[in-house]
């Protein structure tokens, strides 16, 4: 599904968040939202699944204003930065969480329920672990559940909050690798937001480059990287550039 | 026993002196021993003075009885109804932002700091005869004072932070993440309650309920000012130990209904310590993580 942000603003107190922000995601693109922490990335994240109110503006979902519309009413598959999985459940049953919460009229039976969400874990390579707890996951693990848990409601969009923050190096790499191979595969619109700029290169189709509450530039990344359009553009992917290579 | 030097070396290292540790030991246990043990044992002793038949007709006696069921009937109101207020309470200052939210944190409070005749005072106050409400209550003919409603008003307001003290933190300490991954998929606020946030507190709840319930059985002095100390009526458990107390016949029937009394908190114990051996480690993690 395509979706159109048309000047969204949001202020907590004295700090403009988000001043007015325009933005148009293409149904199946992979897109970054990419800069530094206060830079209002996770509040538009936030403001996309309904979890953070708006002051102004407005959000469309294809053709529908979701604007108005409740959390649950948007169904967007949201992974939190740390995961967010639900201690006191297994695996499968965290990951069949959206269906069986979903009204009787459209829930399906107990044995596709549990049908779907193996099929879920499959898809995330994590066979076999359904009938664990969280806590006895790795960190990459409970992140690939916690996607599954999010694909399991078939989502209009799907969004990842820092998705690869609490990981170490290696894995990080491993699961952008992937991501991306996911996403391919099963082609939801997916926004993901991250400080890292080589992530954001590297793994988007799209990258949009935030500071201070605006855009600053919206570009593949290949024209990111090689025609920032502002100084706070340059300065940001080129210094980040440098911290990686020392 | 014997030792080996490396393990003695490390333990050294690690623990105080001996004499340091038995001091301390000692210390404690002589300490328990004279301010809990022995007024405990002094309970029992004094309850089974004249013999078991004598005990058990204390407690079968018509007002003790009474007594024994208004105290379970007030319980069994003031305890659900702390419950829902706690959990309301808790889940609002723990999950929300707003202003007055210190004011109220320090509200739940209140009824620890301030002393629980005052507590019985202010029911006076508002339902008396000569209290605020009193006049329009004896036109329709409402008793509150010295009757059920007075008392359970009293330990509901003194047992009110039990459960709301025991979940703040617990709620705090886990934040909102679950409740709002649940809300993106698709569920509403109540099973969000029900499903989510319920399940990750309930071991906390039901510690704060079983504290909750020994001070609602053991209140003494808010209820003793609303009661009225009518036997057989409005006299609970513990003013009826009162009463016999002062009653030079009934001397060691007082002892035998002070026996059930700390018989509630060797259970409500029991039952703290059998819920932290089988859930501790589930109660740590919970308050542990972030």
């Amino acid at each position: 599904m395509d979706i159109s942000i048309r000047q969204v603003a949001r202020s907590f107190g004295a700090v403009d968040a988000l001043r007015g922000i325009d933005l148009d995601i293409a149904s199946g693109e992979l897109l970054a939202l990419l800069g530094p922490s206060g830079s209002g990335k996770t509040t538009l994240l936030r403001a996309i699944a309904g979890l953070e109110p708006i002051d102004q503006g407005r959000v469309l979902f294809g053709a529908i204003d979701a604007t108005r519309l409740s959390v649950q009413e948007r169904q967007v598959g949201f992974v939190f930065q740390h995961y967010a999985l639900f201690k006191h459940m297994s695996v499968l049953d965290n990951v069949t969480f959206g269906l069986r919460m979903r009204k009787r009229a459209t829930r399906p039976p107990r044995a596709e329920i549990r049908r779907r969400g193996l099929e879920l874990l499959e898809l995330v390579q994590l066979p076999g672990i359904a009938e664990r707890y969280p806590n006895q996951l790795s960190g990459g693990q409970r992140q690939r559940v916690a996607l599954a848990r999010a694909l399991a409601i078939e989502p209009s969009v799907l969004l990842l909050d820092e998705p690869f923050g609490a990981l170490d190096a290696k894995v990080r790499k491993e699961l952008r690798v992937w991501l991306r191979q996911l996403h391919d595969d099963t082609g939801y619109t997916t926004i993901f937001v991250t400080h890292d700029q080589e992530e954001a290169l590297e793994l988007a189709d799209r990258v949009v480059v935030m500071n201070a509450g605006a855009i600053e530039q919206v570009d593949t990344p290949a024209k990111i990287a090689q025609q920032p359009k502002t100084p706070f553009v340059a300065e940001f992917i080129e210094r980040r550039a440098a911290a990686a290579a020392t | 026993m014997h030792e080996p030097a490396s393990v003695r070396r490390y333990d050294n290292a690690l623990i105080e002196p001996a004499p340091v540790r038995w001091l301390l030991i000692v210390v404690t246990l002589a300490f328990l021993a004279v301010f809990l043990l022995l007024p405990l044992v002094t309970v029992f002793v004094q309850a089974l003075r004249n013999g078991v038949s004598t005990y058990f007709s204390a407690l079968t006696d018509a007002d003790t009885l009474a007594s024994i069921r208004l105290t379970l009937v007030t319980a069994a109101i003031a305890v659900p109804l702390n419950t829902m207020f706690g959990v309301a309470a808790a889940w609002a200052i723990a999950k929300f932002e707003f202003r007055g939210k210190n004011l109220l944190t320090t509200l739940i409070d209140l009824p620890f700091s301030v002393s629980p005749v005052i507590a019985g005072m202010v029911f006076v106050l508002l339902f008396g005869s000569r209290g605020w409400f009193g006049p329009w209550l004896s036109e329709h003919d409402v008793k509150v004072i010295f009757a059920l409603p007075g008392i359970v008003l009293a330990t509901t307001f003194v047992t009110f932070p039990f459960v709301a003290r025991e979940l703040i933190p617990l709620m705090q300490a886990q934040g909102t993440e679950e409740e709002q991954a649940a809300m993106t998929l698709g569920a509403g606020g109540l099973r969000t309650f029900w499903h989510v946030t319920m399940p990750n507190i309930r071991w906390g709840l039901l510690y704060g309920v079983l504290l909750c319930n020994a001070r609602a059985m053991g209140e003494f002095g808010a209820v003793s000012v609303v009661s009225g100390h009518i036997r057989g009526m409005t006299n609970t458990m513990p003013l009826q130990v009162e009463a016999m107390y002062n009653d030079p016949g009934e001397y060691s029937a007082a002892f035998a209904v002070s026996s059930l009394l700390a018989l509630l908190g060797f259970v409500t114990l029991a039952l703290k310590n059998f819920l932290e051996w089988r859930h501790g480690s589930e109660l740590a993690a919970l308050r542990g993580r972030g």
